[in-house]
């Protein structure tokens, strides 16, 4: 049941990404570039994710429940760090570099491409490295950290 | 409206569904960073819902085409925009589904700030891409 569920969300997505053209990397840097001739497409893209996902959002924020009655807890809204920051930061310079984003990315691997193996690569071993190079997250504070805090 | 435009909106609006069925029937979070990484790197839990929505991502396209597509970038820019996104998006905990389009679903801040990031720094690399390095060369 679950992996059915899993498997029709993820081909309602899939196919809202090739609809959307969001997996042609020319077209979002066409969105992505302000300055030049800018294409405006992408936002109503982005718009209408956000319209339609958001009452799903209230309904189990407000249940702590999905649909099925099966508790669920959503991330926390305003835990803001550095690493938030930076990370979002870096991802932003690569996916400016390219055009393409983890979905699309995948998407475009269907196309059998040197580039989208490339891409993909790089993107696998980026997620090993922040994993690898990541501080311990449970060491116990130091006093210097106590105080910082 | 063009049929760009109407393309554009209606695949959003798929995209949306796609994330309330994640949320609605199997209380997940359609961030595909994220699901890509825990299965790749093998996280503990289950696997199965992670696995099958990635399935599905890839589905329409695999029997429907891609459509008309290019990638303008080299195979070393590819590689090392990829790596960026990796760490990036591993450190920041989300891309543009996790944040962009889940995140701001669920008035986050936290995911409002990370979106606007990612966005200024893709938006100011495409500027100096396009705009200030062509002219430094000519």
């Amino acid at each position: 049941m679950a992996f059915l569920t899993a498997l029709l969300a993820g081909a309602l997505f899939g196919a809202g990404l090739l609809l959307s053209r969001m997996c042609d990397p020319e077209r979002v840097l066409g969105f992505l570039d302000v300055a030049g001739s800018w294409n405006p497409a992408l936002a109503l893209t982005m718009a209408g994710a956000i319209l339609v996902a958001s009452p799903a959002f209230f309904w189990v924020r407000r249940r702590d429940r999905n649909a099925l009655g099966v508790a669920t807890e959503l991330p926390n809204r305003y835990n803001i760090t550095k690493r938030l920051l930076g990370g979002s930061a870096v991802f932003g310079v690569g996916w400016g570099l390219s055009g393409i984003c983890p979905g699309p990315g995948l998407l475009l691997l269907t196309g059998g491409s040197v580039q989208a193996v490339v891409f993909l690569g790089g993107l696998l071993a980026g997620f090993f490295i922040a994993a690898w190079t990541k501080a311990p997250r449970k060491s116990p504070p130091s006093a210097l950290a106590r105080t910082a805090s | 409206m063009t049929p760009e435009l109407w393309h554009a909106l209606i695949g959003g609006l798929l995209i949306g569904a796609g994330a309330a069925a994640l949320l609605l029937l199997n209380g997940k979070i359609a961030g595909i960073s994220g699901i890509l990484d825990k299965i790749i790197r093998a996280s503990l839990g289950p696997q199965a819902w992670r696995l099958a929505f990635l399935l599905g991502l890839v589905a329409p396209a695999a029997i429907s085409g891609l459509g008309s597509i290019s990638i303008e970038a080299s195979l070393p820019v590819l590689g090392l925009a990829g790596l960026l996104v990796g760490w990036g998006t591993h450190t920041g905990s989300g891309c543009t589904s996790g944040h962009g389009v889940c995140g701001i679903a669920n008035l986050s801040p936290r995911s409002l700030l990370a979106t606007a990031t990612f966005m200024a720094t893709a938006m100011l690399t495409v500027f100096l891409l396009r705009h200030v390095l062509p002219a430094w060369h000519s």
